[in-house]
């Protein structure tokens, strides 16, 4: 699956997530892949003249999570900013559950609906207590009864275990929580998919866990993820799938144990060197 | 190695608490330090005792002529005789009860919005309907009050007017001008910063002389549009100007995951502006808006120069009284007094606000 030239990888991209599926050995197995929720095909994008991201394609099905790694500037970041549009791409195609992801502005709305995205840097609202963070988006887009909302956002709370914070500020919480929030905030919506963008990176290294404890709970529920993340340990334990960015391309797709243990390309070899040898 | 017991903890010593350390520290804890202070106890010395005598000891408060005013202090009998003027201008006299009444209704809805908890909408109501139940009781024309021409408002009560209209209009201006600026359409982008710029170009002087003269020559002819609305125009779309600037700054120390946040979880654009941007920008921003609303606040004695008499005008006319020559001392520093009551209240109150939208130490 190495090394391939983007035509060849766009040939297999559909019998890619099965291949590996099936080769999996995990408790996962009871949660059948269903249909694709996202397709990329031949996506190029470009900032001024600079090719970010070349020729990219990915599938990824219900339930599936994929985990996405790569040296910085590599374009993953990008990658998955561009399938709920934070980012516009200037060539090829991205449908989310079948619907384009373009300028049309109901198109974008219905990508949002079905697409949550989890930040680096959290991004809650500093101005509103942790429940309005939560109940902000289920109100006023989605225009749920307030009770309802405020229903849902407590169980998703209990569930990333903040219960009890909800009616502080977000700065009043240390990084880990306010990332477990983020992740409340992002399921509020009943969402089909859920990005992750480097979601431990700006946490203390004794909050790391408390995060992927979360990730790993939503991983096991069968919810459709895509992670971009150095956490090498969360992507041998969950991912169905992992994938190697760099500069602007993928460069090998695997399911983990091969990923880890026998990479195919030499640049994948020599960044598993880099990050784990040490 | 060694096991250390803990400590017990210890007032510290006497030379660096109370009061005697706090005069040391802060004003003479060097050669420039201690010249300084000297200096500052002599300009207090050479400024402060004689005011208080011409403004208190020597001053005169009872009586109704300047015949009581006798000596070198202060007539306060002037401001005392002349306190209806200061307030309500040439308003008339059987008809203060109006003026007065609106200002009582000021406080009583503002003790009501403080004291008395929840019943939001209630409250929202009532500050949406004050303003038209003040404009029917002071112009009247209507349920039996007799007519009352915005030519006759005056004193404080026009200052306040003007200043209050002033502020509440500038405000939602200026804020679709600062969108207006940030816009990814180039045209609304373009005519907000002409606008921006433009206003901002010129001053409050010419504005209101542009509203009060040129203005009406647009205006087919016998219509004559009230010399108070015009003033009010240009004194908002100038003030608009101002707050969009410093609504943009506030924009400015917005960090964009706030609006990729917005973005990602669904919010439209003015969704996301509304409930997430804008509320942080103007947090932000508050002590500069405040700045803004005080400049306009003193700005408004401006409109003297096309033929309103706000408070500071006033000192002129009731100077003017033959009974009263010589007498613009008292009126300026009453005046003075007054202008610096409400604008200090503003800095107060400002103060009182961000502490209490500070959410990141509560």
């Amino acid at each position: 699956m190495a090394n391939e030239t983007p035509t060849q990888t766009q040939a297999k991209a559909q019998e890619t997530p099965q291949a590996t599926h099936i080769s999996k050995e995990d408790p996962k197995a009871v949660h059948p892949l269903g249909e694709p929720m996202i397709r990329l095909e031949n996506v190029n994008k470009w900032y001024g003249d600079f090719h970010v991201l070349k020729n990219i394609n990915l599938e990824v099905r219900k339930g599936e999570i994929v985990v996405v790694a790569g040296p910085s500037g590599s374009g993953k970041s990008t990658m998955i900013r561009c399938i709920n549009r934070l980012e516009e791409y200037q060539e090829g195609s991205i449908k989310v559950k079948g619907i384009e992801v373009n300028n049309d502005v109901k198109n974008l709305k219905k990508v949002r609906a079905n697409v949550a995205m989890v930040f680096q840097h959290f991004n809650l609202f500093p101005h509103l207590t942790i429940l309005e963070n939560l109940t902000l988006a289920p109100v006023w887009v989605y225009k749920k009864p307030k009770k309802e909302a405020i229903e849902t956002a407590m169980h998703y709370l209990e569930k990333v275990n903040i219960a009890e914070q909800a009616h502080k500020y977000p700065n009043q919480l240390s990084g880990g929580q306010q990332q477990r929030v983020a992740i409340a905030r992002a399921l509020c919506k009943s969402p089909d998919i859920m990005l992750f963008d480097e979601p431990t990176s700006a946490l203390d290294p004794e909050m790391i866990g408390e995060v992927l404890d979360v990730m790993v709970k939503l991983a096991e529920e069968g919810k459709t993820m895509i992670t971009v993340t150095h956490e090498m340990g969360f992507a041998r334990k969950v991912a169905d799938r992992v994938i190697f960015m760099d500069a602007g391309q993928i460069v090998e797709e695997n399911d983990p144990e091969t990923f880890f243990h026998h990479p195919e390309s030499e640049r994948l070899q020599l960044f598993l060197k880099q990050i784990l040898n040490h | 190695m060694a096991v250390y017991p803990p400590q017990p903890t210890k007032e510290p010593p006497i030379s660096a608490r109370g009061p005697i350390a706090w005069i040391r520290h802060n004003l003479l804890s060097s050669p420039y330090n201690i010249a300084f202070t000297i200096l500052g106890l002599a300009i207090l010395y050479w400024t402060v005792p004689p005011f208080i005598k011409w403004a208190v000891i020597d001053a005169h408060f009872a009586g109704d002529s300047k015949s009581a005013c006798t000596g070198g202090g202060a007539c306060w009998v002037f401001i005392k005789e002349k306190l209806d003027m200061f307030l309500f201008g040439f308003y008339p006299h059987d008809q203060l009860w109006r003026p007065k009444s609106v200002f009582a209704a000021v406080l009583a809805l503002g003790a009501f919005a403080k004291f008395v908890p929840g019943l939001h909408r209630l409250k929202l109501t009532l500050i949406v309907l004050f303003p038209v139940f003040a404009y029917l009781m002071l112009h009247g024309g209507h349920f039996g009050l007799s007519l009352v021409e915005t030519s006759k408002w005056g004193g404080l009560l026009l200052t306040l007017v003007i200043a209050s209209v002033g502020i509440v209009l500038s405000f939602p201006i200026g804020i679709l001008l600062a969108l207006g600026r940030q816009s990814k359409l180039p045209i609304i982008k373009s005519l907000s910063v002409f606008y921006i710029e433009f206003v901002r170009g010129v001053p409050l002087i010419t504005v209101l002389f542009m509203a009060s003269v040129v203005l009406p020559l647009f205006f087919p002819e016998g219509v004559n549009f009230d010399k108070l609305a015009r003033a009010l125009i240009g004194i908002t779309f100038f003030e608009a100007a101002y707050v969009a600037e410093n609504i943009r700054s506030g924009f400015q120390a917005i960090p964009k995951g706030q609006y990729e946040a917005a973005d990602a979880l669904g919010l439209s654009y003015w969704q996301k502006m509304g409930l997430v941007i804008l509320p942080q920008a103007i947090k932000v921003t508050i002590p500069n808006l405040v700045g803004t609303f005080i400049s306009l606040f003193k700005d408004t004695s401006l409109v003297m120069i096309i033929g309103l008499f706000d408070l500071l005008a006033m000192v002129n006319v009731t100077a003017n009284d033959r009974d009263w020559l010589g007498m613009d001392t008292e009126g300026y520093v009453f005046v003075a007094f007054i202008f610096w009551i409400f604008t200090f209240s503003m800095s107060m109150y400002s103060k009182r606000l961000e502490k209490r939208l500070d959410t990141n130490n509560k």
